[in-house]
């Protein structure tokens, strides 16, 4: 299980480091196997930092990023590698993901060259094929090629083949379709589904609510660095608590009702001012809600 | 956020629209963007005339002292004759061969430049690289010396230093140019770095399990070879220019010729005043045409590199 | 008619020949129409907007006129056009928070604007200040500079600044896709609203995002590779979608509400053609689950149903 204890984040900015901007503060929730776990918030909202945390590219100022138990900050050199192993994370941009000097197939070279250094040639190639045929994409579409020669649905695509050849039991998916097109968002997000169901845990940081309810098992809603609202999906999506979350679901275009016509109150502007930021109680089972608390 | 608009726009261009989304896939990266730099370099007039000039110096400075059995320091021609059949540029007051001189001169002018600035590259590479990269303390400890090597005035250091240390070689004379020309190099570096390294193929690459120095070499040293480049032509310039500064002021090697002390024993044997215009005019010129070359050059090939520059 | 756009067709001058972004698109805009061009990246959408106001210096037209108000706008000529900008047409770009100066405070760049249009900011001034009171901001935001004021505040500024001449016709490019949900629904409202004050007569609203379109467009047009593919009023198109593609493209949007283990939604396998070379007939032919032979001809973009165009044989059928 990938645990966030109590996770805050405090960056120095400024002159000389003296101004402190807290991006998440307090953060805890958990993701387990075979679960998909959505993270939504705005921009600003933290979201962004709290996956690069599980991906120890940054620190935790308090708190704990915890695998199994161990905190992933404390983690020593080979231990980080075998982290890795089982640990994997895709960002928002496909062409920013890969090296433009590059042919794509490097991408999956460094896993074999840091991971899988006892693989035979034909093993490789087997492999290689597997991993591709479980995302979807042909073997003579990609290998060979460079990154700006592939459309961004197939660079996101390779990328989840390359974190499949590990043996990998989480993933942080940062806003992996974003900047994909709507035809091919869903098919990546499909991806997604059926690891899922093949035991994979996956973290999806997203701002987008839609994307959030189709996929996920549970939700989690972060306002400011700080967790607000969080639960099985179909609760926290059918019957939305906290006055931010109901903010979001009735700013949400949809094809079907114009805005101000849906079911939920909209909140008013005072309400969500006043909104409560404190530690999460239980409303439900597997329901929580902020309330007022100290900070 | 932003960089999901930023990605609809660029895809919107005609660039991207024949890759992307939209491609039929034709040519490679390194191939194609090559015969395009090449199209756009060949048509960029301040590349093709800085890279001639200096290209015709260099061509001289290598045949140049092929072409006649004249040394630089060899006495005995005619005094301060104007140029002739036998000695195409003259000769110096004291009698030596001008031509002579001035071909071994820039000789000299393009090893130092060329060593001085090999120095100044590793070492502005070695500490931007690594202080952009990680970070922290370590660079903030190299920004400090950074800082300053960048604040001492280069220039008053060498005079001390050369008449203390008496330069004796060019080696030594490019060491020491070298040593004290590399903070801009290493800040310039550090600044492309840290943008770089945000980028998130840096971070997968982290994650790949790949070490601080193979992400340095093979990630951000790549993407970044086209400032390197220009980097490099930059402090081959100014080097040339230095060491041309502090041969002039006698702080050189004296057993060696070079450009600057041919200004120096010009402008001691009064061959301004004395008019003999082909004592010190072909150094000053050399000097100011291989600078000035590399310079013109440098801002050409910026505009290569850069699509935005371009002026199509 | 505000805006009447005739057979228009914008390529882009690359080393490897021509790309074909835009070929033969027609239709017109009415006043105060709020039309909203759909589509995925390279469809030829932006270049639409762009060609428009002829922001890019890249772009060559090839055939086809813009008459906008009856009048003939020089959209190939780059000079021409700036007598047109910003008064007659106006454009609020896709990253309009980078689109502000910053070392200038807001008020003085605004000052230089409309001088630079021969316009005086002292009398413009009490319509400036009603209008940023309308989008709720006060009048001390034109003191500030632009790194001071949030993305969404800065949106609202560059929104007001490019309709305060009350252009004719208004383009919004990509108006709502960096923003967050909130701010987007305050931006498309704000859109609607300058319409109903009258502040722009008509509004070109592209994006790729069709739920934003629904709620505040008109119309809606729908573009493939750079042609027309449907057009029609915003909740017939999303009810019930004519052309296989808006079709498949609906079918691949998942609603607030819609479960992974309910209703597994598919995409559009395939990509869309390369506009260097663009295949004969039905640009869509390739993806298209109902192509046939009849197919291999390009088919027109015509009246299928009162107010409803495609370009699609079935449809026709």
């Amino acid at each position: 299980m990938l645990r966030l204890d109590g996770v805050t984040k405090v960056f120095r900015t400024g002159v000389f480091g003296r101004a402190t901007f807290t991006a998440v503060s307090d953060v805890t929730f958990h993701v387990e196997q075979g679960e998909i776990v959505s993270l939504i918030g705005e921009s600003g909202s933290g979201k962004t930092t709290v996956g690069r945390m599980v991906l120890r590219l940054t620190r935790a100022t308090e708190g704990a990023v915890t695998v199994d138990g161990r905190d992933v900050a404390e983690l020593g050199r080979t231990d980080v590698r075998t982290y890795y192993g089982s640990v994997q994370g895709i960002f928002q941009d496909p062409f920013s993901s890969y090296n433009p000097v590059f042919k794509v197939d490097r991408v999956l070279g460094m896993i074999r060259a840091n991971y899988l250094q006892g693989l035979s040639d034909a093993d490789w190639k087997t492999k290689v094929r597997g991993s591709l045929e479980a995302v979807g994409l042909e073997q003579a579409d990609v290998l060979g090629k460079y990154p700006h020669q592939l459309s961004g649905g197939q660079l996101q695509r390779l990328l989840i083949a390359r974190a499949l050849m590990l043996e990998l039991r989480f993933l942080v998916a940062d806003e992996i379709i974003s900047m994909l097109d709507a035809s091919t968002r869903i098919d990546v997000l499909n991806l997604l589904g059926d690891l899922k169901a093949r035991g994979l845990g996956v973290l999806f940081v997203t701002h987008d609510l839609a994307l959030g309810n189709y996929i996920s098992d549970r939700t989690v809603i972060l306002r400011r660095g700080r967790v607000v609202e969080m639960g099985a999906t179909p609760k926290v999506f059918g019957s939305p608590a906290h006055p931010y979350t109901r903010m979001l679901l009735t700013s949400v275009p949809h094809l079907s009702a114009k805005w101000g016509e849906d079911e939920i109150e909209a909140p008013t502007p005072s309400s969500l001012e006043e909104a409560p930021d404190g530690p999460l109680q239980p409303i439900d089972d597997d329901h929580f809600v902020a309330t007022r608390g100290e900070r | 956020m932003a960089a999901a608009g930023q990605q609809a726009d660029l895809l919107a261009t005609p660039e991207v629209a024949l890759t992307g989304e939209g491609a039929t896939g034709e040519g490679g990266a390194p191939r194609g963007a090559r015969s395009e730099l090449l199209h756009f370099a060949i048509r960029n007039p301040k590349l093709v005339i800085g890279l001639s000039v200096v290209l015709a110096f260099l061509t001289l400075a290598i045949v140049g002292p092929w072409l006649t059995d004249a040394t630089p320091f060899e006495f005995g021609y005619p005094l301060g004759e104007p140029p002739s059949k036998e000695h195409w540029l003259g000769t110096t007051s004291p009698g030596q061969d001008v031509y002579a001189q001035f071909v071994y001169g820039l000789r000299s002018s393009f090893i130092v430049g060329a060593l001085a600035a090999a120095v100044a590259a590793v070492l502005g590479m070695a500490i931007g690289f690594v202080s952009g990269y990680l970070g922290g303390v370590v660079d903030e400890v190299l920004s400090m010396l950074t800082n300053i090597v960048l604040v001492i005035p280069t220039l008053a250091v060498l005079i001390i230093v050369s008449a203390y240390l008496s330069v004796g070689s060019l080696f030594s004379e490019a060491m020491l140019i070298g040593l004290t020309s590399w903070p801009w190099a290493a800040r310039a570096i550090r600044a492309q770095t840290f943008s770089l390294g945000s980028r998130d193929f840096v971070s997968l690459a982290r994650l790949s399990g790949q070490g601080t120095v193979k992400v340095i070499v093979r990630e951000i040293a790549p993407n970044m070879s086209s400032y390197l480049f220009l980097t490099f032509i930059l402090l081959f310039g100014g080097s040339v220019l230095t060491a041309a500064t502090l041969d002039f002021l006698g702080l050189g090697p004296s057993q060696v010729m070079s450009l600057g002390l041919m200004m120096n024993n010009a402008v001691s044997n009064a061959a301004l005043q004395l008019g003999m215009w082909w004592w010190f005019i072909p150094p000053g010129v050399g000097i100011t045409a291989i600078v000035g070359g590399l310079y013109v050059m440098n801002v050409g090939l910026d505009e290569v590199f850069n699509p935005r520059l371009r002026r199509t | 008619m505000t805006l009447v756009v005739d057979n228009l067709r914008v390529y882009y001058r690359t080393l490897r020949g021509d790309v074909k972004a835009l070929d033969g698109v027609t239709f017109d805009v009415a006043d105060g129409e709020i039309m909203g061009i759909a589509g995925e990246s390279g469809c030829g959408k932006t270049t639409l907007g762009k060609s428009l106001i002829r922001l890019d210096g890249r772009m060559r037209v090839v055939e086809g006129t813009v008459t906008l108000d009856g009048v003939r706008m020089p959209i190939e000529d780059d000079r021409a056009m700036n007598e047109y900008r910003f008064c007659d047409v106006s454009i609020v770009p896709q990253y309009a928070m980078s689109a502000l100066n910053p070392i200038r405070k807001i008020g003085r760049m605004i000052s230089e604007l409309l001088s630079a249009r021969g316009v005086s900011y002292d009398e413009t001034f009490p319509e400036l200040s009603r209008r940023l009171a309308l989008v709720g901001l006060g009048d001390d935001v034109l003191e500030r500079y632009p790194i001071e004021l949030s993305g969404g505040m800065k949106q609202r500024v560059v929104m007001v600044l490019s309709t305060l001449l009350n252009p004719s016709l208004l383009i919004a490019d990509e108006l709502t896709s960096a923003l967050d949900v909130s701010t987007q629904k305050a931006v498309a409202e704000m859109l609607v609203e300058f319409r109903d004050r009258g502040f722009v007569k008509s509004t070109i609203v592209i994006t790729h995002d069709l739920s934003v379109l629904y709620q505040i467009a008109d119309t809606i047009l729908v573009m493939y590779a750079g042609k027309l593919v449907e057009k029609a009023p915003a909740a017939e198109l999303t009810a019930s979608p004519k052309h296989p593609y808006t079709q498949l493209l609906l079918g691949s949007l998942p609603e607030v509400g819609v479960r992974f283990e309910e209703k597994r939604l598919t995409g559009i396998p395939g990509r869309p053609p390369s506009l260097l070379n663009p295949p004969q007939g039905c640009r869509f032919r390739a993806r298209c689950p109902l192509a046939f032979d009849k197919c291999a001809e390009e088919p027109p973009f015509t009246e299928v149903a009162p107010g409803r165009y495609a370009a699609c044989w079935k449809a026709a059928a």
